[in-house]
């Protein structure tokens, strides 16, 4: 029974690391630059397809540390396009994420073809921790290790450095950074390559997790907008914990009624929505 | 910004008429006309169906100003509502076009009540949020939805007026009928254009602070406009389904609603007639292209980002501002 318990509460917690490490990024990038990035999921599967190149290379740990570096920088130049639609309706930004979604995707599967591939794994990470725990393999722990670092080093970036504090006041009020003296469009770009970081990072870790495939990044969008959204709009606290808790309800309910587990989400967000139409942590006014 | 408004709106009466009997006229005789360019009467239907979903969607991005990508939701839930109807209630076209038209327009109503709080991006991120909740249900639920592979297993039905009986089970018939709904929800919907509600919709587009201290409640205007454009979309939903005899969960899925949007901006967002145009340059490159590679995806998705870039006014857009220059 407590096995079974942990289990899923287990998978959930995993489950709720990428839609964190994907929702931050996400949130990052919202919260600044106004933009929703439907291409997010791709960068996901561009930093696993770079690791999957990089590893006969450097090996794995290598690709760990280069690929979501690689992703950032092709998330600089993509961010060097949505410069032309900052000032522009939210419609636009939203067609051009959402064409350059389909065209991240379409080239990844000319690239690297249809079928799913692997990435070679150092053996220490295949193992299981104890046979009575085979379902925790040090690949997990090692991958929560990772998130969890990730997300303090993101939050202490924000919080102790001159560049996270530009950011975080951005957020709040751009036009003043500016008038400030802000370099703003090197703060959005930089800002915009922190979020393609992140989504890289989580990318190389999906590997030994949900495998390579084209789409891969395309099932964890959805639950990362839901993550913003139940945690609320400009909130990083709250995309963490939004995160985790959709991936924990996700995964309870895929051990009790695995029909509804993606549905449950959803009500998930509904009920907060009806209880408290900003999120759970979200600041009112925000981005309306 | 009020002198360009009022010249857009008042043209010479000859000017106004003359596009849209041309309009009325290609789609009349497109059934003639789209053979011999290589094309089949199912695409002209393709584009009065997506045409009506995305004039239905402008009512609130054009018309209102608020941004929703999560229209494939009201859309799909016609669609399967038309089909579920006839396959599991009574096999009557009619009564299947009013159960998808209600339950796409009553979904939306509702959810209605929760995004409307939200403006700009959120707004966005909120409705594509609350339509994949029915891309998932019909996604998971096998029995009843047909899952992945799709609704299957109904077909149009003959609609019966007293003693005549009106057999649209043929392709270029049914086309008619697609037309003749599809008028009768252009008419409305101008109607409701012209109408005060229409031009508040517009004062709320225009400003939004200045319509709210005009005592204008925004929210309610915005939520009514959310919900009609949800039934108009609906609509074109159900015709969707009589049109394949086919319900996919393709059909309630967020890149549909992106097609939409695209549609409404490429055709020129801020005009009645713009969506049309735009959805019937959409349906018949889509169609183009992915008849030619298995690479459509980039080509749809170059043209996403071409669009944006350089033609964000929309080909109707363009020609209104170079006619008045």
């Amino acid at each position: 029974m407590i096995q079974l318990i942990l289990f899923n509460v287990t998978n959930g917690l995993m489950i709720g690391a990428f839609y964190v490490l994907m929702a931050l990024g996400l949130s990052l990038i919202l919260n600044l630059s106004n933009v929703i990035n439907f291409a997010h999921g791709n960068f996901l599967a561009l930093g696993a397809y770079m690791a999957f190149m990089l590893t006969p290379v450097v090996g794995f740990w290598g690709a760990l540390l280069i690929s979501p570096v690689l992703t950032a920088l092709v998330g600089v130049l993509v961010e060097l396009l949505m410069r032309f639609v900052y000032r522009r309706d939210p419609v636009y930004s939203l067609l051009l994420t959402f064409g350059l979604a389909f065209v991240m995707q379409d080239a990844a599967r000319w690239w690297w073809g249809p079928n799913p591939l692997q990435i070679d794994m150092p053996e220490v990470l295949k193992a299981p921790l104890s046979p009575d725990f085979f379902f925790i393999t040090w690949y997990r722990v090692f991958m929560v290790t990772i998130v969890v670092a990730t997300v303090i080093g993101v939050f202490a970036f924000l919080r102790y450095t001159r560049l996270g504090l530009r950011i975080r006041a951005g957020t709040l009020d751009l036009d003043t950074v500016s008038a400030l003296g802000v370099n703003v469009r090197l703060l959005r770009t930089l800002n915009f390559a922190v979020g393609c970081l992140l989504a890289g990072l989580s990318g190389v870790l999906a590997t030994g997790q949900i495998g390579l495939n084209p789409n891969m990044g395309d099932d964890l969008l959805m639950p990362s907008f839901i993550a913003i959204i139940v945690g609320g709009v400009g909130s990083l606290t709250g995309t963490l914990f939004g995160g985790l808790l959709i991936g924990v309800a996700a995964a309870v309910t895929a051990a009790i009624y695995p029909a509804a587990s993606e549905v449950v989400i959803f009500i998930l967000m509904l009920l907060v929505l009806l209880i408290r139409p900003r999120g759970l942590m979200g600041e009112e006014g925000m981005l309306s | 910004m009020t002198a360009t408004v009022i010249t857009a709106e008042r043209q010479p009466a000859q000017r106004r008429w003359l596009p849209r009997a041309g309009i009325w006229l290609a789609l009349l005789t497109a059934p003639l006309w789209l053979p011999l360019l290589g094309g089949y009467t199912a695409l002209a239907g393709k584009v009065l169906v997506f045409g009506l979903a995305a004039m239905g969607l402008n009512l609130l991005l054009g018309f209102t100003g608020v941004l929703s990508f999560g229209h494939a939701a009201y859309f799909g839930l016609g669609a399967y509502g038309a089909g579920l109807m006839l396959k599991y209630v009574v096999p009557s076209t009619p009564l299947a076009m009013l159960a998808g038209t209600l339950l796409g327009g009553l979904a939306g109503t509702l959810f209605g009540v929760l995004i409307v709080r939200r403006r700009g991006v959120y707004f966005a991120m909120c409705t594509i949020a609350f339509g994949q909740i029915f891309y998932y249900i019909a996604y998971s639920w096998n029995e009843f939805t047909g899952g992945f592979d799709g609704l299957r297993g109904f077909h149009r039905e003959p609609i019966g007026f007293g003693a005549l009986t009106l057999d649209i089970t043929d392709g270029t018939r049914f086309y008619y009928f697609s037309l003749v709904v599809f008028a009768a929800a252009a008419a409305l919907m101008g109607l409701l254009i012209d109408s005060p509600f229409g031009r508040t919709l517009r004062a709320i587009r225009e400003n939004e602070r200045r319509a709210r201290f005009l005592g204008i409640p925004v929210e309610r205007h915005i939520w009514l406009s959310f919900s009609i454009s949800c039934f108009f979309t609906a609509l074109a939903g159900t015709l969707y389904a009589l049109l394949n005899n086919f319900a996919d969960p393709l059909a309630l899925h967020y890149s549909l609603s992106g097609y939409f949007v695209i549609m409404a901006v490429m055709g020129g967002m801020r005009s009645f007639w713009g969506p049309l145009l735009g959805a019937a340059m959409f349906v018949v490159v889509q169609d183009y292209i992915s008849s030619m590679t298995v690479n459509w995806m980039s080509f749809v998705g170059l043209m996403f980002m071409l669009v944006v870039l350089f033609f964000p006014r929309g080909l109707l857009g363009m020609l209104r501002r170079r006619g008045s220059a």
